[in-house]
């Protein structure tokens, strides 16, 4: 884009979050702080995330941007057009096709490869944060590896209500060192990041931190002997491609309580139903088919 | 019943843009504001947006204020994001705010004090009645004739009334400024302990509303510090770098500046004897609302430094840095409206899984009654 460098981050502010990505690629599941830069979106839309892929994008990357699982949200068609706009790269809603993911709320149901980089927005990367608002305790607690306060919440949640009730953004151990947030994905996605191939960035623009998940690093959700981490999901299958193995948006269909349940990943649930649901769509993102239109009842 | 999946977020965006564009020029019988209409009548908005901002620019921050449709948040927000891509050239000298050419300079613990006080254009005497003559298609014409202000030649520069204070010694020397080189919370993260360098600088980009309501909660106990406004003055400072391969400073422009230095009240420590402390405020225009409530809770952030306890919310350091920006603040408040439905689904399987279990837990318990 004219008067703005390419991804529109300048060369040395790059190189400064790229210093800051190798370090945390190095220290898997550990926040670094980096000098997160005002960019033109809002805080809470992503721009730690958007800082990321900017740094680590190349001419030659395509990029898929997914907000809670979907190619065609308002956010993700925002950002996707952001890359289009100011990289010029190539853009796609496969996911098989992608080099660079950048992700909100999600992780893709079909299995990442080693050559695929997949980059969260985190709007607080502070697992810590419910039970100690203060950074400086946090840092400290997480120096010295002092993660009783999460255990005796778990606990108390099991005493309580028998089971533990984080549903999203569930706190996950990274190559058994680091109590690390998964962002807010819903902890049915976890499992995911275990042993993933792909590498996993994580960008905070807010809370100007990032921080990493090198390929094939052991992530374990935090439980119990005798209280295993459970991940939940609808039981119902997708109403539009009968998958029952993938997550689900619950949809309200009519004003009678009437719903139904549909694949999250809209990708995934278009690959399995064998259609190509990127039709008529050029490469950079503009002209979607079809209008906003909602369940037909 | 046929489901048919949700599309279309791409033109719901472009529509949304031209709705929202048709918005701001409004109706097009009314003739459209000028960005120098802005810059010369909406002075203090522009003012405030270059404080937010952290930009001092008066004609980009008007221009930001006519796109934001007057919203000043979500201009200082234009400002900032067109800031970031700005080259650095050079780091200025410390501006001199001795030198100010000054425009108002008031003390409230002085009643006369060489240099006088000089009320300057405040709203602070005037009777706060709507003035109808302003909604007169004539008026704006021909202002009143203001006198002329006639600087006593014998005091210039204007000494600053702190400076005063501080020969008798019963006021803390200000701090030295020869040391390191000064934070910068725009390149580099806010790191805790944070020092009073880069307290100042989150403060005078902070939320004016924010600082006001933090400043005003001090006064109602909440980490009371016997505030006296020693000073403000507001006026034009020059600014100058000192390029390495010239030698020597220049000067590369003016800014209207508004400095607050609040004297406080301090009964000493171990270390320190009893003594008047600092708060200081510095804002970009003419913000004295903004000045004063930053110099409140500069000072209220001292009190660990001092030896006081900390336990109000302006004390806590980290507490007011992390929530002062009012652009972080509104986006993350504003990103609620983004979809969450994949969290809220959890959400929703969750305590649909919880309410079986407790449920059944009660099935049990009435039937052990029975």
């Amino acid at each position: 884009m004219k008067g703005y460098n390419f991804a529109y981050l300048d060369e040395q502010t790059k190189r400064m979050i790229r210093r800051a990505i190798l370090k945390a690629v190095a220290i898997p599941g550990h926040q670094v702080p980096f000098g997160s830069r005002e960019m033109p979106l809002p805080y809470g839309w992503g721009t730690g995330g958007i800082q990321v892929t900017a740094s680590i994008l190349g001419a030659d990357d395509v990029l898929k941007v997914i907000d809670q699982g979907a190619d065609d949200t308002t956010n993700a068609v925002s950002i996707r057009r952001f890359f289009a706009k100011t990289a010029g790269v190539r853009t796609t809603t496969k996911t098989a096709e992608a080099t660079v993911i950048q992700t909100r709320h999600r992780i893709p149901e079909q299995t990442l490869r080693d050559d695929q980089i997949l980059v969260y927005q985190v709007p607080q990367p502070e697992p810590l944060f419910r039970l100690e608002p203060s950074r400086v305790e946090t840092r400290r607690m997480h120096a010295l590896a002092d993660y009783g306060l999460m255990h005796v919440k778990l606990y108390e949640d099991i005493a309580r209500f028998g089971q533990i009730s984080i549903s999203y953004d569930y706190p996950v151990m990274v190559n058994n060192r680091y109590l690390t947030s998964p962002s807010p994905i819903p902890a049915f996605d976890n499992p995911k990041m275990h042993m993933m191939p792909a590498l996993q960035l994580f960008g905070a623009g807010r809370e100007k931190r990032i921080y990493a998940i090198p390929p094939w690093t052991p992530v374990r959700s935090l439980d119990f002997q005798d209280h295993p981490f459970r991940a939940i999901n609808a039981v119902q299958p997708c109403e539009l491609c009968g998958a029952t193995d993938s997550y689900k948006d619950e949809v309200v269909v009519d004003n009678h309580g009437g719903r139904v349940f549909v694949c999250s990943d809209t990708d995934h649930c278009a690959e399995r139903r064998g259609t190509d649901h990127d039709a008529g769509r050029p490469a950079d993102g503009h002209g979607a088919p079809g209008g906003l239109q909602g369940g037909a009842p | 019943m046929a489901y048919v999946a949700v599309k279309g977020g791409e033109q719901a965006i472009d529509a949304a843009h031209a709705w929202l564009a048709e918005e701001r020029r409004g109706p097009t019988d009314i003739p459209a504001l000028s960005v120098a209409q802005i810059e010369a009548q909406m002075g203090r908005a522009v003012d405030r947006v270059m404080a937010e901002g952290s930009l001092y620019d008066r004609e980009l921050a008007a221009l930001a204020i006519k796109q934001a449709q007057g919203d000043l948040i979500e201009a200082a927000f234009l400002l900032r994001a067109y800031r970031t891509t700005l080259p650095r050239f050079a780091q200025s000298r410390p501006v001199e705010t001795v030198s100010m050419q000054i425009r108002r300079r008031i003390s409230s613990i002085f009643k006369d004090l060489p240099g006088g006080q000089v009320l300057g254009p405040t709203y602070d005497y005037t009777h706060r009645l709507l003035d109808f003559g302003l909604a007169e298609p004539a008026a704006g014409g021909s202002p009143e004739t203001r006198p002329t202000m006639t600087p006593d030649p014998d005091i210039a520069p204007m000494p600053r009334v702190p400076d005063i204070l501080g020969r008798e010694g019963l006021l803390e020397p200000d701090g030295d400024a020869s040391g390191n080189e000064p934070g910068d919370l725009t390149r580099e993260p806010l790191t805790l302990p944070a020092e009073r360098d880069v307290r100042l600088q989150a403060l005078a980009r902070g939320d004016e509303g924010f600082l006001l309501g933090l400043g005003y909660s001090t006064q109602r106990g909440y980490g009371g510090t016997h505030p006296f406004a020693g000073e403000i003055r507001m006026g034009e400072v020059s600014v100058e770098i000192e390029p390495a391969e010239l030698g020597f400073a220049i000067d590369i422009g003016d800014l209207v500046l508004t400095e607050c230095q609040m004297v406080n009240q301090f009964k000493g420590s171990k270390t320190a004897p009893p003594q008047f402390t600092r708060g200081y405020g510095l804002v970009f225009g003419f913000s004295e609302r903004k000045a004063m409530a930053m110099a409140l809770v500069d000072r209220a952030m001292r009190a660990a430094e001092l030896g006081e306890d900390v336990i109000a919310p302006a004390q806590n350091i980290e507490f007011v840095l992390y929530h002062a920006d009012n652009v972080e603040a509104t986006g993350f408040v504003e990103h609620l409206k983004l979809p969450h439905y994949v969290d809220f689904q959890s959400e929703l399987q969750n305590l649909r899984r919880m309410r079986e279990a407790t449920d059944a837990n009660r099935t049990q318990a009435t039937e052990a009654v029975r």
